[in-house]
């Protein structure tokens, strides 16, 4: 009888809270498209059944929005055969299907035919939000009826050739794309290899882990903005947020812990990322998961079977977890601290109107400027120093000598990039082997990114506003 | 056929000398010369660069004995002869009063005195405040007296300071000091100090300007200087002073390091541009009513533990002291018998000040 009334007590608290941390955001407009990224685990997984609970007819103060599902399949990076790659899709599919929500099931090799607006913030300006909350509420309850006479209209007549489009807007094309991967001679195909080869260039885990971060990423918007979603949400957990933290402060990633983190993240314009699962504990979520039967897919990651310190990521995991149970109140500390950030930059002042340019890959305010007395500028000094040219009797005045100044200096191969980076991407391709590798809309952005900078210096005594 | 003899490597810098050691920072294999070099020129860059000093200006360098303090010192005298800073600098020094480690610290201090032609001045915690380390830790017992002698010693190098009427106080905190700062106050939450720790000139509102000016030298590189200049430094931890919790990050410091180099100087710019949110309210510095330091409390920390420790209770100043606070204001003022002894003991300090 108690473990009975536990269990629905926990529930209602459970669905409550994600409710709550929706509502009193109130980001999200009625009729509004958001997509959900699904990784099979189990944070995503619990939020994935958040959002069925919370669109339930039956549900008191039910989520009025219009909920779609991506899934990347990134077994091309970690190592994962095709047959392997097709059971965990085909797992997958059952899973988003039997939501009835719609469906993206797209791979990683795909990143390689991203078109460069990804990455260009400026084309991506946020859409005006309706006038008002109530007008979106009746347009939301239009669309709703509307969509009821339709399903009506359905019912009567079904046939082969509707069900066939249907599944095609609902993603089933992805065996054939499956397909193609393995298929000689096909773009997807030679995608494959590209991404294999791009990440086998990649020196370190960290370097790893931050690359794949940043291609999902590109890959997600990309999906939403195709698709009309003008909101993504993301599974992080309280822990994983904290973990996050930590992680993000030690990679030089200060200035945009409060964005990487944030109930929020605005960098992308027009799409807006969400985490509502944020204050859900990791363990709350495991528990929550077991007790109403809410399926989950383990897919190995790059990180899977490596030690505590292959990666940085790893690191500040195991240490944060082992600290946790020493000292109960550290991963709610780090959150808290987390919380008290600011997602603004401190030069960027309202008044000024200069605005700061973005990193290429991640989009957030360049943390590069080189402010006197700072750690950047310091490292700078280092390098420079270690980039003084030997005497001319030196070294290779033998000629025959192995090794010495045979070597390029370090950094040169990718330093055609570092002028569009933050901080913490430059660290990520200082580590790439070579830089051609990354996918071409990214080297496209960087030129178009440098054409309009060049452009922007021969006519800037003519500009009276700073459009950037 | 013998296996030919292994080619020396080389100076990556000037390319004449054998190669003595491996730049932690760079990776670059650098000769004795070029090494002492570069770590010069980068400590001169930051002084220049962040403008710690100024002309005519009295530096109080904090001196331990450790490493750190004896490199800063070194090389402050030396840039200061090279550069023209035009500052006078001194060597001061905290004395804890713990038998058998802080008289070979101040030993090996006085060395460097003698080496470096710097006058040196000594405070002590039991001239200011009436207590040796030693003592109390037999109060105290081993956990918690940590938090004494951290209060204590800040303090008494900002009293030490004024006594010898220096502009600024030169730390030896270095880059891998203030990366482990940055990690503590974000696992403790500490928003104000977290706000703070990554400066490199601090101070200025009621208490003497500190700065640091081997802020963006690594640990590792002050090691090698220290060795490869032959400078004599001593290295035993406080026998006291097994901190659990800084163990775990001093750890985890060490782990990054190993996994990525560049993680201590990733840290630090993480901690430069970490920016707080306005509607955060941080805790409002003013001064304490019996000492007149600088203090966000009523009553300045010192006050507070030296209080309990003088009452005999001294763990009613570890954690929350709101309660002992509020008690202390009301209690003093009809106490005439405490004013009395707070004159006494104030004058009694003042007969013996230092004399330099």
């Amino acid at each position: 009888m108690w473990a009975f009334l536990y269990r629905d007590c926990f529930k209602d608290y459970f669905v409550h809270k994600f409710r709550a941390m929706l509502g009193k955001n109130r980001c999200i407009y009625p009729g509004e498209k958001v997509l959900l990224a699904f990784s099979g685990g189990l944070a995503s997984s619990s939020m994935l059944r958040q959002v069925q609970e919370g669109l339930n007819r039956e549900a008191a103060k039910k989520l009025r929005f219009r909920p779609g599902i991506i899934y990347i399949d990134e077994g091309a990076v970690c190592g994962r055969s095709l047959d392997e790659r097709e059971n965990t899709c085909r797992q997958v599919e059952a899973i988003l299907r039997a939501t009835g929500f719609p469906y993206h099931l797209v791979f990683l090799e795909e990143a390689f035919d991203l078109p460069t607006s990804v990455l260009n913030s400026l084309s991506h300006s946020a859409a005006g939000q309706p006038p008002s909350y109530k007008e979106a509420v009746a347009d939301f309850t239009r669309w709703q009826q509307q969509q009821q006479r339709e399903k009506k209209r359905d019912d009567v007549a079904t046939s082969l050739e509707d069900r066939l489009a249907e599944c095609s807007v609902q993603g089933c094309c992805w065996q054939g794309r499956l397909a193609a991967l393995d298929e000689a001679g096909s773009s997807l195909a030679s995608h494959t290899q590209d991404l294999s080869r791009l990440f086998a260039g990649v020196k370190s885990l960290t370097a790893k882990e931050e690359l794949l971060q940043t291609l999902r990423t590109h890959l997600v918007l990309h999906v939403a903005r195709r698709n009309g979603y003008t909101k993504v949400m993301v599974g992080d957990s309280c822990t994983r947020v904290s973990i996050k933290l930590l992680t993000n402060l030690s990679l030089g990633r200060g200035a945009f812990l409060a964005m990487d983190t944030g109930f929020f993240d605005s960098r992308y314009g027009d799409v807006l990322i969400l985490r509502p699962m944020r204050e859900y504990p990791a363990k709350e979520i495991a528990f929550y998961n077991y007790l109403f039967g809410v399926p989950t897919i383990f897919t190995p990651g790059l990180d899977t079977k490596a030690s505590d310190r292959a990666s940085i990521h790893l690191l500040i995991e195991s240490f944060l977890c082992k600290l946790q149970l020493e000292f109960p109140s550290t991963v709610s500390t780090v959150y808290r601290t987390g919380e008290k950030l600011s997602a603004v930059p401190p030069e960027a002042q309202p008044d000024v109107p200069t605005a700061l340019a973005s990193c290429l890959l991640c989009l957030c305010p360049l943390d590069t400027n080189v402010e006197d007395g700072s750690s950047l500028q310091a490292t700078l000094l280092s390098e420079k120093l270690s980039q003084r040219p030997p005497a001319a009797e030196g070294c290779c005045g033998g000629g025959t000598q192995a090794g010495c100044c045979r070597e390029p200096p370090a950094g040169r191969e990718t330093s055609h990039l570092d002028p569009l980076l933050c901080y913490g991407c430059r660290l990520t391709v200082k580590e790439l082997s070579c830089v051609e590798s990354l996918p071409p809309y990214i080297h496209q952005e960087a030129e178009r990114q440098r054409c309009r900078a060049a452009m922007k210096q021969e006519i800037q005594e003519f500009l009276l506003d700073d459009d950037a | 056929m013998p296996p030919p003899p292994a080619v020396p490597v080389l100076c990556g810098s000037c390319g004449a000398q054998r190669a003595a050691l491996r730049r932690p920072k760079t990776g670059q294999a650098l000769c004795r010369s070029c090494f002492a070099a570069a770590f010069e020129a980068e400590v001169h860059d930051t002084i220049v660069s962040a403008r710690l000093f100024q002309p005519g200006e009295t530096v109080a360098i904090g001196a331990s004995g450790g490493k750190d303090s004896t490199v800063l010192a070194h090389v402050l005298r030396l840039l200061n002869q090279r550069h023209g800073y035009g500052l006078r600098l001194l060597l001061l020094s905290v004395d804890e009063g713990i038998a058998g480690y802080r008289d070979d610290s101040l030993a090996a201090v006085q060395r460097n005195r003698g080496r470096l032609g710097l006058p040196l001045h000594v405070v002590s915690y039991r001239e200011l405040y009436g207590w040796s380390m030693d003592r109390i830790v037999q109060h105290t017992g081993a956990r918690n007296n940590c938090t004494f002698c951290g209060v204590f010693r800040r303090q008494a190098l900002d009293r030490g300071a004024v006594l010898l009427g220096a502009d600024k106080i030169a730390t030896g905190h270095n880059a891998d000091d203030v990366a482990e700062t940055i990690l503590m106050n974000f696992l403790r939450g500490d928003v104000g100090r977290l706000q703070r720790c990554a400066e490199i000139l601090t101070g200025g509102e009621g208490t003497l300007p500190r700065c640091k000016p081997l802020k963006h030298a690594y640990e590792k590189e002050i090691v090698l200087y220290a060795y490869f200049q032959g400078l004599d430094y001593f290295s035993t931890e406080c026998v006291y002073a097994p901190n659990a919790y800084r163990g775990h990050v001093r750890a985890l410091l060490k782990d990054l390091e190993a996994i990525r180099p560049s993680s201590v100087a990733d840290l630090v710019h993480s901690g430069e541009r970490l920016a707080i949110r306005k509607d955060v309210r941080l805790p409002v510095q003013g001064t304490c009513q019996r000492c007149g330091y600088f203090s966000s409390q009523p009553l300045c920390k010192a006050c507070v533990l030296l209080e309990g420790l003088n009452r005999g209770l001294p763990k009613l100043a570890i954690g929350k002291t709101n309660r002992l606070q509020k008690a202390l204001l009301e209690g003093e003022k009809p106490e005439a018998g405490l004013e009395t002894e707070e004159n006494s003991r104030k004058a009694s300090w003042i007969g013996r000040t230092i004399d330099f």
